[in-house]
This record gives C-alpha cells, structure tokens and sequence, in this order.
C-alpha cells in the first residue's frame, strides 16, 4: 500500500462517490414522473398489453359470431349502445370484442416483427461497422438496396408471393424494417471502435466477437431502446396498411387494419365500424413516439454524463 | 546489455490522405519515416518528441494495433508482424500499453474487476474466486483497495483511474509495456506519484517500458535511454545522462532548454524553435529539421543526414554535430 496521502486521497475520492451514486433505474422513473404525455402513453400501453392478453376474458362477445340482435330488422349494423358498446358492423359481430382481439394481433406483429428487425439489424450494423473492408461494404450496400425500395410495394411483392398469413406478414416486415436499425447502429460503432478502450480490450488479446457483445453492444443499449420503441409505431402501422388494402391479416380474424378497410364501405351510415379502431390505431402510434421521444431524451445525456 | 528484448527495423507507416469525387489517394501522412532502435531487457526506453512527430503511432504500430507500412519490430527476435492472429493474440500477454488518457481507456459500463479481470478470463490463466483473488492483488500492487473491485470507472479520480489501466497492463505479467504519455492528462501532483509507482514496479517485476513522452523533464526521470524523434524520424538515440549533458542534435538542444529550471535567479539561454512544424505530408527534403534549425546550412536543405553512431551508442542525424558541439562549448564557457 502507497503512502497516506495517498490513502487519503482514495478516502476523500470513495466518500465523493458514495454520494454520486444513482441507479440508472430510479434516474429514468424520476424523469418519467416530469414527463406526463410519456407516462399517459405508459399507462395506456400497460393498459392494452393487458387487455390483449386477457382478451378471452376481458372481450364481452365472441369476435367472430354475427348476432341476430347484432343487426338491425333492415340487416344494418347497430350503433352504439347497451348490450354493443361500441356497436356492430354488418355482419352483426361486435365491434369492442373485435378491436380487443385485433389488439392482440396488431401489438403482437408490431413487436415480434420489430423484435426480429432489431436483433437482423443490430447484428448486420455490428458486424459490418466492426470488421469493415468488403464485409461492410457488402452488408451496407445490401442496406441501400433494401432502403431504396419504396416499404408498401416491397410488402406487397413479397407478400403476394408468400400469401398472407400472420407468420408471413411478421417476416416480411422484419425484412423490411431492419435496415433502419442496421444504420444507426453501423454508425455508432464506426465511431465506438475507435474508441480507447476498445483498443486497450485489443491489446489485451481479447477477440472480435467477445468486443462486440460484451464492450460494444452495452454502448448501444438506449439506441436500440429508442429505435426499438419508436419502431413498434412503424410497424403496428404498417401491418394496418397491409390490413387494409386486403393482403394483411386474413379475415375474418380481427385486426385494426382491415376493420377500418370494412368500414370503410359503409362508414356514412356507420361511422363508428371506422372511427373506433382509427382511434385506437392513432392512440396506439402515438404512445410508441411518444415512449421513444422521452426515451431519447431521457437516455442520452445519461450514457455522455458518466 | 545483450539482445535486445524489441528491436524496431527500419520501421516505416503512411497513412494514406483520402479525397475528391472516387476517395482516391491523393497523398500520404509520413507519420513514422524509416526508424530504427533497439530496447533492451529491464531498461526504460523514452521517446520524445513534440505532437504530431510520430511517437504515439511508433507504439501503437509496435504493438500492431496499427499495421505498418514497411519495416518489422521483433520482439526476442521473432517478427510480430508475420504472426497469426492466434499467434499475435498470445503474443499479445508480453507486450501491454498503458493509455494517456485514463479517462477513455477504461470501459465506463464495466466495473473495476470486470476490467482488470478480462485478460485474466481470455486467456484463460483463472476464473471465478481464484480470479476474483487476483484482481484484489493486482489493485493492491498498484496502491488501490481490494474493494475497489465492484466500483465503476466514474467514481475514481484520475490517478485512480490511470492505476486502473496499470493493473490491467499487468495482469498478463507481461515483459514490456508501452506508456504512452501515461501522466499527462494527470495533475502535476499526482504525476510524481504515478512514475513512482511505475518504477517501483518495474524493479518488483523486470519490467521494460517504452516511455513516450512529449517532454524532456518527464523522461529524464524514467529512462535510461532516450530516442527524439522530430516528424517521423529519430532524431537521436542516447544513453540518458549523456543525452542531458552533450546532446548532439540542434532538436534535442532546443527540447533541453525548454525543461523549466525552478530557480528564478538563474539566467538560462532559451532556444526558441520558430515557426511550426512542418506538416508530415509533404516533409522538408535534406534534414527534416532544417526549417527550424538555427545552424542550417546549404547542405542540410539537399542531403538527408543518417543517424551516425558517435560510439557508446549514442546516435545522432545532423550533418553539423561537431561543430555545433564547439558552438554549444563555446555558450557554456
């Protein structure tokens, strides 16, 4: 042991950072507390995630059964009222039940499909950004390819020759939106690798692999954060065009996509087969952006700061 | 003085300047021109030289984090440059650096132990407790606490930190470390502190260092002996206390002069350099330093001088050597 200055110094230094300390965790709550849109937006996402798992016992009909007192003696859907809350639609199904199922299938292709996305392009972004030379130009041209093509046509192509199914859609969107991801983080680690304790873990003799996941990937976190949640809305949405123009979710099984693309044809009589899955659609978006701008902003001084 | 534990052969990098519409090779930075010098086991070799002469990249390229343009570096007489990459990466546990900037060098999202106990798990020397064990000695040697090993980068000063790297650099009982400026990010206080504790390591474990620095005086407490180099090449290679009482080369005079004297009765004769240096695309031709030089002569601005061995191995490039010494005789009397 060195000198007692220097003891003491290392004294004074421990106590400093005793006081300094903070959980990321709790630095993140304080932050959501200031934030009330973000913390609206956590709740009635906590809210829907719950509903949509619990859809068997929270849904008041059976989605797919038409109802005789479903319809109107003229054989119109019924509006809003005691035994539908939310009304019918033409085929006298109740319009609550079939958002609560289509619920489940719009957050379940948004995150598995955003899910897939992410891990395709964190891992082609790494791996490109880090080991560079014809790799990197490879995989990053094989990006610009994917980027160029307008997203709604390569959907349909690739689903017109797939046919449509939830496993195909979720594919096909992964297939799409990964790039984004892929961008973002070749980027940070162009800039990453470069930095002196990469170098030093090299020095070390530690292998490529072992410096992506263990240095390199903890550095991308609140990136991958904030993108991953700013992506869901992406997705959820375009599940909801693919719905609509017919090559989405099969009917009759619900989602909020094709209800809107059914009511459509009739929303003069009965807007409300329109209005109540577009609010929930626009609600659901809006709370994803909303999640990801706080997240941003709440994340990033933080991982500069220490 | 035997073999040499590194010797660096003709060494030479360029980095290519990249520009216009196809990123073509327009020119090349000459960071490092053709240099050579021998460290010894158990000595301290110290490179100096202003920013941008090429040292830091001598070291990085000694350690191949940097590949070299030309040139070899053996180290105990094998060449790093022709190993493999499983080679070099057991290589890799006799050769270590330590990092200027302590700051940056440490992985903010590991704690101390994860750190200094990576090398330990690659290369599979221990795991576990047994490792655990290990990293309580390694920051003990290096005047931290045992229980410093939960704690984060962040919550350590920077001496502490620059300990830190230390004791990662050690961890692999290595046979040469390369300090690469490691107390000039540091306050003057701690500064001594951190040579001191790199010098008493080096007698604990038959350490040799490169000691690259920007300054004399920091040098002069480490070496035994020292190489200039002055934009890309050495300038001159002497033993120590030779170099501080005849330097040879006009560079190495003016960088002797440029050490503060803590004594303000004393009146000293101050070499200041004019203008900048020149920039390490487009080098002067003849001797490097002619531009700046206040002996120049015709002949400097034509011929490039080699680095001549004066006998004693002490070696210097400059064209004027003598009758500078008589100059420089002629001032001290």
């Amino acid at each position: 042991m060195a000198r007692p200055e220097v003891e003491q110094a290392i004294l004074d230094a421990e106590e400093l950072a005793a006081v300094r300390q903070v959980s990321t965790w709790r630095t993140l709550l304080e932050s959501l507390l200031h934030n009330v849109p973000a913390m609206l937006s956590v709740v009635f996402l906590l809210i829907l995630v719950a509903v949509a798992i619990l859809a068997p016992y929270v849904a008041p009909h059976n989605p797919l059964q038409g109802f005789v007192q479903g319809l109107t003696s003229q054989g119109a859907p019924v509006p809003p009222g005691k035994t539908f809350l939310l009304g019918t639609d033409e085929n006298g199904r109740d319009i609550l039940s079939r958002m609560i199922y289509g619920a489940r299938v719009s957050l379940t292709i948004g995150i598995v499909a955003n899910g897939i996305a992410i891990v395709i392009g964190v891992m082609v972004g790494m791996v490109a950004g880090y080991f560079g030379g014809w790799i990197d130009t490879l995989l990053m041209r094989v990006t610009d390819v994917v980027m160029a093509f307008p997203i709604l046509l390569l959907a349909i192509a690739l689903i017109a020759v797939t046919g449509p199914s939830i496993t195909n859609i979720i594919l096909v969107i992964a297939l799409i939106y990964w790039v984004n991801m892929a961008r973002v983080v070749h980027g940070m680690v162009l800039s990453l690798k470069e930095r002196e304790f990469v170098t030093a873990t090299r020095t070390l003799g530690v292998g490529p692999w072992r410096i992506l996941f263990r240095h390199i990937l903890p550095h991308l976190s609140s990136a991958i954060i904030v993108y991953g949640s700013l992506g869901v809305a992406t997705t959820v949405l375009l599940e909801a065009s693919l719905s609509y123009i017919g090559i989405g979710v099969p009917v009759p099984m619900p989602s909020w996509g094709n209800m809107i693309a059914e009511g459509q044809a009739t929303y003069q009589v009965a807007p409300w087969l329109l209005i109540y899955p577009g609010i929930a659609l626009v609600l659901t978006v809006l709370a994803f952006n909303l999640i990801g701008d706080w997240l941003r902003d709440a994340l990033d001084p933080m991982q500069e700061g220490k | 003085m035997s073999e040499p534990l590194v010797s660096v052969r003709n060494l030479k990098k360029y980095f290519p300047v990249r520009g216009g519409l196809f990123s073509t090779v327009r020119a090349h930075v000459h960071a490092i021109d053709d240099i050579s010098f021998d460290v010894y086991a158990g000595e301290t070799f110290g490179l100096v030289g202003e920013s941008g002469c090429g040292k830091t990249t001598t070291g990085r390229v000694m350690l191949r984090l940097d590949e070299a343009t030309s040139g070899d570096v053996l180290f105990e007489g094998k060449s790093i440059f022709r190993l493999g990459r499983e080679e070099l990466r057991r290589q890799r546990r006799d050769m270590q650096i330590i990092f200027q900037d302590p700051y940056s060098s440490l992985n903010p999202r590991m704690t101390v132990g994860e750190i200094v106990g990576e090398p330990l798990t690659v290369h599979h020397i221990a795991s576990g407790k047994a490792k655990d064990e290990q990293v309580r000695d390694l920051l003990e040697t290096v005047g931290l606490s045992a229980y410093h090993i939960k704690r984060y980068p962040h919550e350590f000063s920077g001496g502490q930190r620059q300990r830190i790297g230390i004791a990662r650099a050690l961890a692999l009982h290595p046979k040469l470390i390369i300090c690469d400026e490691p107390v000039s990010a540091l306050d003057v206080s701690i500064q001594s502190q951190v040579l001191n504790l790199l010098n008493d390591l080096q007698d604990k474990f038959g350490l040799t260092y490169v000691f690259i620095a920007h300054g004399l005086n920091v040098v002069k407490h480490m070496s035994t002996r020292i190489g200039v180099m002055y934009l890309g090449k050495l300038v001159e290679v002497s033993d120590s206390a030779e170099l501080f009482q005849r330097p040879q080369h006009p560079y190495t005079e003016a960088l002797l002069s440029a050490i503060p004297v803590p004594d303000p009765n004393l009146n000293r004769e101050r070499i200041v350099l004019q203008g900048d240096v020149p920039s390490p695309v487009n080098p002067p031709a003849g001797c490097r330093f002619h531009t700046r030089c206040m002996y120049a002569q015709e002949v400097c601005r034509q011929e490039e001088p080699p680095l001549i061995d004066l006998g004693d191995g002490h070696q210097v490039a400059c064209h004027f050597r003598k009758s500078f010494d008589q100059q420089l005789l002629a001032r001290t009397i």
